[in-house]
């Protein structure tokens, strides 16, 4: 039994929700979904989900509610499997370009926040991931880049020259939106690093 | 991978980006900001977004006149203060401010009653615009004309500038007691409640016509009366299936209070808009924050009372009673 939890803050966390259930429906794989809000909400999780929201907003709640330091310490001792999306993958970088945020700063890598531009240049296409077959179906909204990884942070998804998906260890981070699609193979990259 | 960005391959202002920015905004605070300072003050309190104004809403009220689009100086002057979306609003009806509005780059826009109405028939064709709009409603008829005519969020109108949380319960309520409603309704009673929906298109058709019309009249553009119709039908029936709106719905007008926006998120809201209630209250800084962990906290009432405390000054209110203009009754 698997248990999930999405970061409950801000954002749109009842998609992610939904599709992880959808997922492990799909793939049959025993579990639940839990959304958090608070410390003690992440006890026994197995894997964290960050949605899309404001990097900003979230970050800002997380780290006065300690919920920043308890993941940071629960990936350091267990491993946990964290997988971010738009926001998400914000939060879990390291070093941060376009507006103050100071998330989970788990991952080696540089994202510039709202690097396609404003809302108007929001656009969907596919995108080739590493580990899928077939393009994914991917949608970014105001969406980071990541710049550069380096050391074991992995490049795992690209459109043209730009890199929208990295991986380390255990940790995940998208540039777009699995969550708005209900494309499930996304989240089985995720259930299997669990 | 290694595959170049080939720029056909990449579809701008789809409903699933459109509908997908106002997904973002859930769980959020958006605040009425009127100038650069304001908007980082509201970007460092944790707003998800800011709405760029002139004057806020209690100052519209103050000093009447026509109420139009904020000067776009001012607009960019905000787009390039703060990191977070930015939204402005345009006129129920003025398409041309809603253009000059998407060239300018704002990311949504509030197509709102707080300003004064351009159009005595029509609400804005918002499937015409690549950037997303949101719409004011009282009830759910409004709610579903404003979807149908292509608004990707839906904000509960309350009674903007009053600091009188009232009518956002008032509309909230009656948004959700009509779509609890709709799951003891069958498709008969549905098609008729469809019908009924329509009816505000096929009187303004008839206002301009000066004659009643049929079913193949065009009422709203080239849209004729029954295709609305069974758009409308489309939309209670996917209403009724999903039980809540299928797009994002805020509540605004007359939230002052941590307890304020929990009430409006307790009531079923998917977040909450501020306007004059951070930027008239005595301390703004505080209170935006408060706001904000208010809405994220709704259903935990220590944390309300916690940030609660000593806030200082609400910004004064008003009894409804006493108002000459009801901002709520425009639009319909």
């Amino acid at each position: 039994m698997v248990k999930i939890g999405v970061i409950a803050i801000q954002g749109d966390v009842s998609e992610h929700v939904q599709s992880i259930s959808r997922a492990m429906d799909i793939l049959g794989i025993e579990g639940s979904v839990i959304t958090v809000k608070k410390v003690k909400d992440v006890e026994n999780l197995n894997g964290v989900l960050i949605p899309g929201g404001e990097s900003t907003t979230i970050t800002r709640i997380m780290n006065k509610s300690g919920l920043t330091e308890k993941i940071r310490k629960m990936y350091a001792e267990e491993s946990i499997a964290i997988m971010g999306t738009c926001a998400g993958c914000v939060i879990l970088a390291k070093e941060v370009e376009g507006g103050e945020v100071r998330g989970l700063e788990l991952m080696n890598m540089k994202v510039m926040r709202n690097a396609f531009g404003r809302q108007k240049e929001s656009f969907e296409t596919f995108v080739d991931v590493k580990g899928l077959e077939e393009p994914y179906p991917a949608v970014f909204i105001r969406a980071p880049i990541i710049e550069k990884v380096w050391d074991d942070c992995e490049v795992v998804a690209k459109l043209g020259d730009k890199i929208v998906g990295a991986r380390q260890d255990t940790l995940l981070a998208l540039s777009f939106h699995p969550e708005l699609t209900g494309d499930h193979r996304i989240y089985k990259l995720f259930f299997d690093m669990l | 991978m290694g595959k170049k960005i080939e720029l056909e391959e990449l579809r701008h202002g789809t409903e699933l980006l459109k509908r997908g920015f106002a997904k973002m905004q859930k769980g959020g605070v958006i605040m009425d900001v009127t100038n650069a300072e304001q908007a980082r003050i509201a970007e460092d309190a944790g707003a998800v977004a800011v709405m760029a104004l002139e004057k806020v809403p209690a100052d519209i009220r103050a000093s009447g006149g026509v109420a139009r689009m904020a000067d776009p100086k001012k607009i960019t002057e905000i787009m390039d203060a703060v990191s977070i979306p930015v939204m402005a609003k345009c006129r129920i009806g003025h398409f041309v401010e809603a253009q000059a509005l998407e060239a300018l780059g704002v990311d949504m826009i509030d197509e709102s009653e707080v300003l004064t109405p351009a159009d005595p028939f029509y609400h804005i064709d918002k499937r015409k615009f690549k950037v997303p709009f949101v719409c004011g409603c009282r009830n759910l008829g409004e709610a579903v004309r404003r979807i149908w005519e292509g608004a990707a969020m839906i904000r509960t109108k309350g009674e903007a500038g009053t600091g009188n949380v009232i009518e956002a319960v008032r509309h909230m309520r009656m948004v959700t007691g009509s779509i609890k409603h709709l799951a003891e309704m069958d498709d008969e009673e549905l098609y008729i409640l469809s019908e009924e929906y329509t009816q505000s298109y096929a009187k303004s058709a008839e206002a301009i016509l000066g004659r009643e019309i049929d079913s193949n009249t065009p009422v709203y553009g080239d849209y004729l009366y029954d295709d609305i119709k069974e758009e409308i039908f489309g939309i209670l029936k996917e209403i009724r299936k999903l039980q809540r709106l299928p797009v994002v719905n805020f509540a605004a007008g007359g939230i002052a209070t941590p307890a304020d926006a929990a009430l409006m998120m307790q009531l079923g809201s998917d977040g909450v808009f501020v306007g004059s209630g951070i930027f008239k209250s005595s301390d703004p800084e505080k209170r935006a924050k408060a706001i904000v962990e208010a809405v994220t906290h709704f259903d935990e009432p220590e944390v309300i009372a916690e940030v609660s405390k000593d806030l200082g000054e609400a910004m004064p209110g008003l009894d409804i009673k006493s108002l000459e203009v009801k901002l709520q009754e425009r639009g319909w």
